[in-house]
């Protein structure tokens, strides 16, 4: 029988026990649609990791510094990749300006920002704290790194204005009052400044403080001394509990525009370590340089550019790599329970085609009487299986849609109980959509096997000869 | 006793029967023959026991004949008749129908054959009750993969010609059991098979109901004009055999007991 026919048959074969046939399609619709909502909560899960690590620029972000100044290994304790291996052969270099200008020259690096991090004394009478400051360059503000930010990014390059993290704004206000308050108040920083001492000669003669020293000047030596300086809250961070604000690399309590906070000459660690090492240094020292790459594929190219030059070059490309194998197997479990209502859903079939064919057996018989082929037969309840299976699909997806939906407004409402706003959780692309409707039409056609090949078996003598 | 109904036929030779069939010399088998039985046996093992249904049964059908099976219950009237529309299969013995051996060939062929050569017709009918008449008749053709623009003419033609054509919509139990039967009967007829089978088409119709019904079975045999076909009509009562058919062959306990010629 031509395809056409077939699933005509078959399709007013299913309306004539419509009632059987519906709940046998609901079983596959309920199958289909818990296999889809665990899914798509997994899927849903794994892209709010993604977003989140996208976020703090771990996907697109080298971080390069040089190879002695990291004793304790790469930061983030990461293991050493076999590039690296290859690269220590390279001798280390200094990461200076020069060095800068190379890195920035690679292809596919977008730009090269000096890392800027210190300690500093936030005030905000009457309240103090101790707090990391990262210079952030202007390429942060549409990074997404600042997602749901209020208030404003930095009004410009070298603007004395400062941006604080959602935790660290409510630490330095007073009990109860909204993080945001804090937009449009001074905030002064208390922090130690590295002054560059002159020449013997000079030194009498140089008494002036608080000067600001250029990168270029030579540094026989300097002084350090405590200075203080007052910024502008421009923006304040969503608070960690809401599930926002910059992660990873750039996580700190407050952020300077990067010009502003190279300025303020704040001491490094690396500075005392340079120190102590050679008297003739020329230029400015970068303690650590971050990379951003045009596109995450881009990294682990420049990664090995950056190490054959002589850095120690770090990315999270490998980190995210685990993270990606964690969820292939945390979805594979959530479709293996998934798949189990499918299999109950499966023996659903395989019953109501079997009690179709005892109550069958007559038109059965008819049907091989007027010239039906056992192929015919046996392809008459394959597709009646088929059909099942294509509906069960079709309505099951939508349910289990449905209960995404379901899931997903719950926990809306109960973490905005909490106060917290809610990361969408809940994913069903495409794929999963096919998927799951050729794997409902799959398993069908599979508990089908059985049926029609018995029916295709009958006897017709047999089947036609009692009333 | 023999009772005539004025139905009368002009009895041709058979070569011309067979031309005004259109019928050619292989097509009909060797001899003529539309179906030719060799020693034909459809034995069934009941325990320790061997039912004979069928036991060793030889006999020709000629291209156009009727041929009339009489006997008791039990006789073996269905099962030679399943044998030869290829439903079943002999335990020994070859079937020949148009020259070609129904043991031989594969349960796909004898599909085949069930749907272009055989039209078979039913003591209870055997329409699908959910089905329309139209739905009921297209079913053979469904089954010869027939281009679906040219079943609705080849349907209702079939109807038409059992006189149902105002009844195509309606479905089985919306019709009385002549009426089933006839629809039945355009079901047999709708692939123009050159063999139609019929078991007890009248046992279960009145006898009024039943005369029609053989008026149309007669008709099919030799219609006023195209070509007739052969029948082999299985039936209890002698007095339909004797009005109707060419040809009476009696059987009992699985073998023929008796053959008589009419015409
Ligand atoms: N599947 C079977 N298993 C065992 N015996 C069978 C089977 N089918 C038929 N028989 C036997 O074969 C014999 C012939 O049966 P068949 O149906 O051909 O008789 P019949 O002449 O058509 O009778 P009726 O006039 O009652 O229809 C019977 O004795 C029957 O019991
Ligand atoms: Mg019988």
């Amino acid at each position: 029988m031509k395809l056409g026919d077939l699933t005509e048959l078959a399709a007013r074969n299913l309306r004539e026990a419509i009632l059987r046939n519906s709940l046998t399609t609901l079983g596959i619709a309920v199958g289909v649609a818990s296999l889809v909502a665990l899914l798509s909560l997994g899927v849903g899960l794994q892209q709010l990791v993604d977003r989140s690590v996208a976020r703090a620029g771990l996907f697109d972000t080298v971080s390069v510094r040089p190879r002695q100044s990291t004793p304790f290994g790469q930061p983030g304790g990461g293991r050493r990749n076999p590039r690296d291996a290859a690269a220590d052969l390279v001798p280390p270099r200094v990461l200076d300006d020069a060095a800068r200008k190379e890195i920035a020259a690679l292809p596919n690096v977008l730009e090269v920002n000096p890392e800027e991090r210190f300690t500093a004394e936030a005030r905000l009478d009457p309240n103090s704290q101790l707090v990391m400051v990262a210079g952030m360059p202007a390429s942060s503000q549409n990074s997404g790194a600042l997602d749901g930010l209020s208030g404003n990014f930095f009004s410009g390059p070298d603007a004395e204005e400062v941006i604080v993290q959602g935790d660290m704004a409510k630490r330095l206000l007073n009990e109860g009052q909204p993080p945001a308050s804090l937009l449009g108040k001074e905030i002064t920083l208390r922090f130690a400044q590295r002054q560059a001492l002159p020449p013997p000669s000079q030194q009498a003669a140089s008494d002036a403080p608080n000067q600001a020293v250029g990168p270029d000047e030579e540094a026989m030596g300097f002084s350090i001394v405590p200075s203080e300086k007052k910024f502008r809250v421009v923006g304040v961070t969503p608070s960690s509990d809401s599930g926002g604000g910059p992660v990873g690399f750039n996580n700190a309590g407050m952020y300077l525009p990067l010009a502003v906070a190279e300025k303020l000459q704040v001491v490094q660690q690396a500075d005392l370590r340079e120190m102590s090492r050679s008297g003739a240094a020329e230029g400015m020292r970068y303690a650590a340089l971050n990379v951003r790459a045009s596109s995450p594929a881009a990294v682990a190219q420049i990664e090995a550019s950056i190490a054959h030059m002589g850095f120690a070059a770090f990315s999270l490309i490998d980190v995210t790599r685990n993270l990606r194998t964690f969820f292939a197997i945390f979805d594979l479990f959530l479709g293996i329970f998934g798949s189990l209502a499918l299999a109950v859903a499966s023996l659903g079939i395989i019953n109501t085609l079997v009690m179709a064919i005892l109550e069958r057996r007559r038109e059965i018989g008819v049907l091989k009487a007027l010239g039906a082929a056992d192929r015919d037969v046996r392809q008459l309840f394959f597709a009646e299986a088929g059909v099942m299976g294509l509906a069960g699909g079709v309505f099951g997806v939508l349910l289990g849609w449905g209960i995404g939906r379901a899931i997903q407004f719950a926990t809306a409402v109960y973490l905005g109980r909490q106060g917290m706003n809610s990361p969408n959780i809940w994913s069903v692309p495409l794929w999963l959509v096919l998927g799951a409707v050729a794997f409902a039409v799959v398993i069908s056609l599979a508990s089908g096997i059985y049926p029609a090949s018995r029916a295709a078996k009958l006897d017709p003598v047999e089947a036609l000869r009692y009333e | 006793m023999i009772v005539h109904v004025g139905v009368e036929f002009t009895v041709k030779p058979l070569h011309a029967t067979l031309r005004t069939m259109n019928v050619t010399e292989t097509q009909a088998g060797l001899n003529g023959n539309a179906i030719h039985a060799d020693q034909v046996s459809r034995h069934y093992q009941m325990g320790g026991a061997t039912i004979r249904a069928v036991d060793q049964i030889s006999l020709d059908v000629r291209a156009g004949e009727f041929l009339a099976l009489l006997g008791a219950s039990g006789s073996g009237k269905s099962t030679l008749l399943n044998l030869i529309a290829g439903l079943d299969r002999p335990t020994s013995g070859a079937i020949f129908a148009q020259g070609r051996d129904l043991a031989r060939m594969s349960s796909e062929d004898l599909a085949k054959h069930r749907n272009h050569t055989i039209g078979i017709v039913f003591q209870s009918f055997q329409l699908l009750p959910r089905m329309t008449l139209e739905e009921n008749v297209e079913l053979p053709l469904r089954l010869a993969e027939i281009p679906r623009a040219e079943r609705p003419g080849r349907v209702r033609e079939a109807l038409d010609r059992v006189g149902l054509a105002a009844r195509v919509k309606h479905r089985p139990a919306e019709l009385s059991g002549g009426e089933q039967q006839r629809a039945a009967i355009a079901r047999a007829l709708v692939n123009q098979p050159m063999i139609l089978l019929a078991d007890e088409p009248t046992g279960n119709l009145d006898s009024k109901t039943g005369d029609e019904i053989m008026h149309l079975i007669a008709g099919i045999h030799r219609p006023a004009s195209g070509p007739g076909r052969t029948i082999i009509m299985v039936t209890h009562e002698r007095a339909l055999a004797e009005q109707y058919a060419d040809r009476i062959v009696t059987l009992s306990d699985g073998t023929i007991a008796r053959e008589e010629s009419l015409r």
